[in-house]
């Protein structure tokens, strides 16, 4: 369940703060920066805890714009509101926007070397664990859960297939799936 | 990326440019990733403001950079704007493209999430979380098994499954330093290992 943060949790100190956790993890997220945000602000920083990061990334999925864009400013937001927002948005995109800039100029050089295809290709893979890694991290959020493990593990499994295997469109999970998941946990939270 | 076209850009250019993106933005469920079809149709296909090459490069660079993906939206601005011009109108380009991109699902994510936080109580909300928290954890799964079979799902890739498969591993069940990791992958692709 999400609450306000006990005042005596960990939390970001000032907006200056904020700006500067999120370059920093954001410049180490090499093919996307989930895997970071979890590393990050559940296991070092513990501004959240895995139940709230999995609370927070359904909000940021469920809504247009990038995921990790919404969850910088979901995070930014709760502690300084709109100005909170706004430092974790510009600390998760001005760094990195400088760096691709800087990639783009030098790319024409060296994109037919195949060593550096290569090496995009490794760290392509690489990246693809990282996140299978926050997933399986993210199982023990679920223990709390309302549904019950077989229901969780059940929606689970069913969206894995219905996106992986299947190739359906997300929305379709996100209202199917999703709408039952929650109407279920309707069901079993009392009024 | 060659600019291999010189693009004759006014204000009517530029605010078609803009409106694109910002109609795309709401549309954007489930990342920016999910609006490249669109974005090629756009871009490549209906207005040759790109060349397909461009295209690919300005994803390809996003995605091996550090930061959020949705980077690419801005290397095609970029490369819009360099064939349109020369530098200055490239920043322009990113600029229009961001803003467009950007300011209609922050506007609608940030007043959705203050809305909850305040309503947190609200058996509907807990409803909404709790319900979603399994399917969450089951499309992060999913992210990471499509993007492991990006470069083909032929058998022949088990190598670099394998890599996947063995990183999440070791992710999961120790605190080494993702920068490693990656290092790790960068070299083993730079010898052609995989």
């Amino acid at each position: 369940m999400s609450s306000l943060p006990a005042p005596d949790r960990p939390r970001p100190q000032s907006l200056t703060d904020l700006f500067i956790s999120f370059t920093l993890l954001t410049l180490q997220g090499f093919g996307g920066v989930m895997a970071i945000v979890q590393r990050e602000l559940v296991e070092k920083k513990r501004w959240l805890t895995a139940e709230e990061f999995i609370e927070d990334w359904a909000v940021a999925q469920v809504m247009p714009g990038p995921n990790v864009i919404n969850l910088s400013l979901i995070i930014g937001g709760r502690y300084f509101g709109l100005k909170g927002a706004m430092a974790a948005l510009s600390g998760m995109l001005a760094a990195p926007l400088l760096m691709v800039l800087t990639l783009a100029l030098i790319y024409a050089q060296f994109a037919s070397r195949p060593e550096v295809v290569g090496a995009l290709r490794g760290m392509g893979a690489v990246a693809a664990g990282l996140i299978g890694a926050t997933a399986l991290k993210l199982i023990k959020g679920l223990k709390t859960n309302v549904l019950g493990w077989r229901w969780c593990v059940a929606f689970g499994l069913a969206s894995l297939v219905a996106i992986a295997a299947l190739r359906l469109p997300l929305v379709y999970v996100i209202f199917g799936l999703g709408g039952l998941a929650c109407a279920l946990a309707y069901r079993e939270l009392q009024p | 990326m060659n600019a291999t076209q010189q693009l004759v850009f006014g204000a009517a250019e530029w605010l078609e440019f803009f409106f694109h993106f910002l109609s795309l933005s709401l549309l954007a469920v489930g990342g920016g990733i999910a609006t490249i079809p669109d974005m090629h149709r756009f871009l490549v296909d209906n207005n040759a403001w790109l060349t397909e090459a461009q295209f690919n490069a300005s994803i390809a660079i996003a995605q091996a950079a550090p930061g959020p993906n949705v980077l690419f939206i801005a290397l095609l601005g970029w490369n819009v704007g360099l064939n349109a011009g020369g530098y200055l109108s490239g920043l322009w380009g990113i600029f229009l493209a961001m803003t467009g991109m950007l300011i209609p699902s922050t506007l609608l994510t940030y007043n959705a999430a203050q809305w909850g936080q305040r309503n947190r109580e609200l058996r509907s909300v807990r409803a909404f979380k709790q319900g979603m928290a399994p399917i969450v954890v089951g499309l992060i799964m999913s992210t990471s098994l499509i993007l492991a079979t990006a470069s083909g799902r032929s058998l022949d890739h088990w190598p670099l499954w394998l890599m996947s498969a063995v990183t999440a591993l070791i992710c999961w069940r120790t605190k080494l330093h993702i920068l490693w990791l990656l290092t790790a992958g960068a070299l083993i692709g730079w010898f052609g290992w995989v």
